[in-house]
């Protein structure tokens, strides 16, 4: 599992070590991976940047997505026994042929 | 006969800045109360019910309560600061993009190549193959286990 946000990587680190998080953390600060996959939520962070738009993903093990939860309110997002469940019923083990 | 300072038109007052502050400092916390905000609502439908009685009393029995002046100003403040709090939790939270660009499911993911929390670059790729745990993934051990699969959750960051 790895958590994406535009912080930089000092801000990332610092939140992983003072919440005592132990997964990854990726750094997307120039914005790069949001544009690309088209999940900018524009000019809504501190001070008008532009962030993440909250957005969790399954992938398999050949890199195709299996699952997608695109919120459409920032105060609700999906569980974590929702993403759990998303990933026993997808059987990912056996990856799909990539499109 | 002494004016009494109309508990009600206060104690309602405290009681609208409780349900709405209360949301992003407490019932936030449990989702329960966090994806829709009952909690609130009740205590803030409590409220507006105490500085109800408390203007009747003001304006229906004024030898016995205060609050012609402040009742009305309590209560538009409190109009006011509960109007706020529904705007941003019925409103404002729902302006999210549609992102209808998005990698959807059955889709390849794109590759990307960005740094982590130590700046060191991690692709899609390596994420897919290596089963990593926290920062030490470029020392991942060569394991016997195979990666299945990767979560990606994008948040909003922290302020």
């Amino acid at each position: 599992m790895a958590a994406v946000s535009v912080d930089s990587p000092e801000e990332s680190e610092h939140l992983r070590k003072i919440e005592g998080y132990s997964f990854l953390f990726l750094c997307d600060d120039k914005d790069e991976l949001i544009r690309h996959w088209d999940l900018v939520h524009p000019k809504a962070g501190e001070g008008g940047k532009d962030i993440a738009r909250p957005a969790k993903f399954i992938l398999d093990s050949a890199g195709t997505v299996r699952w997608v939860n695109l919120t459409d309110d920032i105060l609700v997002r999906a569980r974590p026994e929702e993403v759990l469940q998303a990933i026993d019923t997808l059987h990912l083990a056996e990856p799909t042929v990539r499109q | 006969m002494k004016q009494s300072w109309n508990a009600a038109l206060w104690a309602g007052f405290m009681l609208v800045l409780v349900g709405t502050l209360s949301y992003q400092y407490f019932f936030i916390r449990f989702p329960v109360t966090r994806d829709f905000p009952w909690a609130n609502l009740l205590i803030l439908a409590i409220a507006f019910a105490l500085i109800a009685v408390g203007l009747r009393r003001a304006f229906g029995r004024p030898q016995a309560y205060r609050g012609k002046i402040f009742g009305p100003i309590l209560a538009v403040l409190g109009v006011c600061a509960a109007g706020f709090f529904l705007f941003v939790v019925f409103y404002f939270v729902k302006q999210v993009p549609a992102s209808a660009g998005a990698p959807k499911a059955g889709a390849a993911a794109p590759e990307f190549t960005i740094p982590d929390s130590l700046g060191r670059p991690v692709t899609l790729s390596t994420l897919l193959a290596t089963p990593f745990q926290s920062n030490d993934w470029p020392q991942a051990r060569t394991s016997e286990y195979k990666s299945n699969g990767l979560v990606l959750i994008f948040y909003r960051g922290y302020w």
